[in-house]
């Protein structure tokens, strides 16, 4: 592997990439249990809430957080892919843009961990 | 699969995330809204139960998600795992298919 590759590494874009790619990679494997868990309803609120009480315990909260950030995270990360591709938004400003992006994710995360716990 | 066909499937990529950020941009506020006071099935179906809004609105959320996780994950499965040609993408159409119809019975199960 070339030095150069490495390099690209210790640039924040490239953490980016990774939070984009692997908060993508991870609510494309919870959407599926998303749409079950509400599929749910249609055997009555009692099977839903039943459900509802199971996500409560902490590990289920735990994940419920790390999903809000991923999601938050997902939307900040690709608003600044759109910006770049369509904008032209390139070099100026860009770890400001990272950033904003981290941030907005973290409030969001952070709003939804004060209300749930 | 053709460049041209690349090209396209690029172009939805961007075109789904745009529908997208808006579609998760309210999700986000409804879920940080909704859990204040803490979730039920009563709170979740009294807002969603015979609203038309909502369903239109997860019906566009749905389809776009649809289109937009499958070409992602292909993209992820191609230069991590080095998997792509036809087999590749027939499954990840499935996969778009398969979250296409979990996610309008979601969305029938909450509305109806």
């Amino acid at each position: 592997m070339s030095a150069s590759r490495w390099r690209n590494r210790g640039h924040p874009a490239y953490w980016a990439f990774l939070v984009h790619r692997l908060s993508g990679l991870a609510l494309a494997l919870f959407l599926p249990l998303h749409f079950v868990a509400l599929a749910r309803a249609l055997r009555g609120a009692a099977a839903l809430d039943a459900f509802l009480a199971w996500t409560r315990s902490p590990w289920v909260v735990a994940s419920e957080i790390a999903l809000v950030f991923a999601l938050a995270a997902h939307l900040t990360g690709g608003l600044r892919l759109l910006l770049v591709e369509f904008v032209g938004w390139k070099s100026e400003g860009q770890k400001a843009l990272l950033a904003v992006a981290g941030g907005v994710a973290a409030f969001c995360a952070i709003a939804f961990a004060l209300n749930v716990v | 699969m053709s460049a041209r066909a690349e090209t396209r499937l690029w172009l939805l990529q961007r075109t789904s995330a745009a529908a997208l950020a808006v579609c998760v941009a309210v999700h986000l506020a409804t879920i940080i809204g909704a859990v204040r006071s803490g979730l039920s099935a009563a709170a979740i179906l009294g807002r969603t139960n015979g609203s038309l809004g909502w369903a239109a609105f997860y019906a566009a959320f749905v389809l776009a998600v649809s289109i937009h996780a499958p070409i992602g994950l292909r993209g992820i499965a191609a230069e991590w795992l080095g998997w792509r040609g036809r087999a590749a993408d027939a499954v990840f159409a499935l996969i778009g298919i398969a979250l296409l119809a979990l996610g309008a019975y979601a969305i029938a199960a909450v509305t109806r």
